[in-house]
Order: C-alpha cells, then structure tokens, then sequence
C-alpha cells in the first residue's frame, strides 16, 4: 500500500498526468490565455476530481464490474454540474469566458483514469489524496503555461499591467501568437523537454537509432 | 440556404479545426497518432460519432431541455438546460454503444477496421465539445448536422495530417528530452499554426 505523501506528491513531478501520462490536456490548453481563467479551471478540476475519486471509492465495492464506466460518468457528469451551475451564478464573467471548457472537465481523461486506475482499488481517504495529487500536478502545468502565455501576450497578470503595451503609449510590444493556440502546444513541448532534462528516466526510447557518422568531413 | 451551409462546413473543417484551434480530443489525438493506417481509422470513427451525436444532442435540447420546451404538456416555465451535461454525455455513450452493435451485426468489415476506436470515442472530448458548441451557438437542426459532420471531418484530417508527420519524425535525430512526446507537441503547434492562415478567409 503507497504511503499518502507518496501518493500526494508523486504525480506533481514524477508522474505527472499531463507531462508523462498524457491526459487531460484536452481542455487544458485553452483556458491559459489569462491567469485568472486558468486559476479557476484548475480549481473547479481538483474539486471534481477529489470528490469523484471519493465518491467512486465508497462506492467501489458495490458497483458492478460491468457498467462502472457508466456509473463512474454519472458521477463525474453530476460534480461537473454543480460546478457549473455554481460558477454561472457566482463568477458569471469567468463562466463565459471559460464556455464550453467547464462542460468539457467530465471528458478529462484525468479524472476518468484517476477512477478507473486508483479510486476503484484503494480507500476513500488515500483516494482523496491521489486526486489532490493529480489535480495538482495538472495544475502545476496550467500555471506554468498561463505564466508564460498572459504576460507576453497581452503584458499582464491577472488583469494587473506589468508591461506597458505600445499602444497604451510603454515599449512593450505585445506577442500576439502567444494569444493563439499554437503557443500553448510550443510552451508545453518545451516544458516537458525541461521536465525529462532534469529527470533523464523519462526520456523515451528512439524507435531507430541513428548510426554514427563515420565520415571525416560533412557531406559535401 | 445552401451557401450557407457549405459556409459552415468549411468553417468546421478549416478555421475552427476542434483539435488544432480547440484542443479538443487532444488525448486520443496524441496517442493514436502514429501510424497512419490507425489514425485513418479513428477519423472515420470520429466522423460518423460526430455526425449522429450532434444532431441527436440538438434534437434533445430543442425539445426536451430548452427553457419552455414542455409547454405543450402544461410545464411553460420548466427549465431543464441544467441537465444538458449529464444527457448529451449519456447520449454519446449510448450512441457508440449501439453503432458498435449495430456495426457488428450488419458490416463486420467495419467493425472490425474501427472495433478498437469506438469506445475510445466515448471520452474524446470531440465529441461532447461539438455538441456543446452546437448548444452555445443555437445552430438550427439542420445546421447541426452540417457542423457535426464538418468537424468530424476536421479532425480527422489533423489527425492523419500529424500522424504522417510522425512517421517521419522517427527517423530523426532529435535531443533526447525532447523524443516522443515533447516533439510531438511541437509538430501539432506547426500544423495549428499553418491552420490558421485559414482564419483569414471570411465565408
């Protein structure tokens, strides 16, 4: 049995959902044009997230083996409602910003594979941890990315100005691409490379490798 | 009417590409893109889910979930959109469901190309994110059959797109903390890039 802080603190790094598992980049990656969507994504995703893994592991005994997924579904689609109904009513302006992202967490491979692998195996209690865990790891990610994305795409965090755009008369000149989808895919790419540079076990195998080059000069 | 629609479809297909302008379907979309052949297969799988579970999805809001739906049964005031979630997801899971039945009764040849990739279909965000965006932007009927199919087609033509790409790549020589995966999100950012110069084009 895994020790709660391993199982707390494992997938921040070691094992992190989105950098080595790959899941639930799906509807990450939109929501980190600015700081303050992203903190709210990540938050409704931990809380979904914890109480699903919660409320699958009480129920992990009692649900049949063949229609889990369904039950699981049902669950996580329940949690992501309140979280919606809950952010349209307190948080209208963030709620529109965020659209159809919000809907999207009960597709989130995370929490899907978090039932599935960990929540149907292990206790309530170990189960909320391995959410907060994963939850975390995942927003680790999304900051880091937010981080890079909203002051160089529009010069401010958080909605604060910490660069003075060109056209409000200052010398920074905003980089619109980081407004864009393609920066995101960039910023994660290079985040991983950092990732796997500090920690070389997750480099992945070469398919083929490249024979050495024999030759005394380049190729002319 | 028809402009219109071939407007539309366009516009799936191109400029709001669900996974390269979207992120949508991005789990599936990394890690079925390998080989070619596969990647075929899960588009063609995604096109046909895509095509029946948005205009299905409209059906039910229109009709079940809107604000004043029931009103022919006495209920004017009845709002059920809160329920949308929970019905659009279940209604993609049975969906597949019974298309996997379906296919293997009636074209096994199918099935047996796309058996894999149908349930993994459940949880590609594609899916509920085209109904979802059906839902936001009230397309009519008719214009969410045209949308479901458009993005469909979207997709999987990214997805053939990146996994021709990727067949390539691995016969070079890339800094290791960047093999696999980390290159991976640097070839979808290029293609995502190069989809944009589509963003331009006003239909």
């Amino acid at each position: 049995m895994a020790a709660p802080k391993e199982v707390l603190l494992n997938p921040l790094f070691d094992n992190n959902p989105i950098a080595l598992q790959v899941l639930g980049i799906c509807s990450a990656l939109a929501v980190t044009i600015s700081m303050s969507t992203t903190l709210v994504m990540c938050a409704a995703v931990i809380f979904v997230i914890c109480m699903s893994n919660m409320a699958v592991s009480v129920l992990r005994t009692r649900i049949p083996n063949n229609i889990r997924i369904i039950v699981q579904m049902t669950i996580i689609a329940s949690l992501v409602i309140v979280v919606d109904q809950f952010l349209r009513a307190f948080a209208y302006d963030i709620s529109r910003a965020l659209s159809v992202f919000v809907g999207l967490i009960i597709t989130n491979c995370i929490i899907m594979g978090r039932a599935e692998a960990f929540a149907m195996q292990n206790g309530p209690g170990l189960s909320f941890l391995d959410g907060l865990g994963n939850g975390l790891g995942y927003s680790v990610i999304l900051i880091l990315v937010a981080l890079f994305r909203e002051p160089l795409g529009s010069g401010t965090i958080m909605g604060f100005e910490l660069f003075r755009t060109v056209n409000d008369g200052g010398w920074f000149v905003p980089n619109g691409m980081m407004l864009l989808a393609p920066s995101a895919f960039f910023i994660i790419g290079f985040l991983i490379w950092a990732i796997r540079a500090r920690k070389p076990e997750q480099v992945e195998e070469a398919e083929y490798q490249i024979a050495p080059n024999v030759q005394y000069r380049e190729a002319m | 009417m028809v402009e219109e629609y071939i407007g539309l479809f366009i516009r799936a297909v191109f400029i709001e590409n669900l996974a390269l302008a979207f992120f949508l379907g991005m789990c599936t979309f990394i890690a079925v893109s390998k080989k070619i052949e596969t990647a075929l297969g899960l588009g063609i799988a995604v096109v046909v889910v895509l095509g029946l579970a948005t205009p299905v999805n409209n059906l039910i809001f229109n009709h079940l979930l809107r604000e004043g739906a029931w009103a022919w049964a006495g209920f004017p005031d009845m709002d059920l959109s809160f329920l949308g979630l929970l019905s659009y997801i279940g209604v993609i899971a049975a969906l597949v469901q019974i298309l996997e039945m379906f296919l293997d009764r009636f074209v096994p040849v199918l099935y047996n190309a796309l058996g894999v990739f149908l349930p993994l279909i459940t949880v590609n965000c594609a899916i509920l994110g085209g109904s979802l965006f059906m839902v936001e932007r009230d397309y009519t009927f008719g214009e969410s059959v045209v949308f479901g199919l458009g993005a469909g087609v979207g997709w999987a033509l990214a997805i053939v797109a990146l996994a021709g790409i990727r067949e390539k790549l691995k016969y070079s020589d890339i800094p290791e903390g960047l093999r696999g995966l980390g290159i991976t999100f640097i070839a979808v950012g290029l293609i995502s890039l190069g989809f944009m110069s589509f963003g331009g084009i006003d239909i």
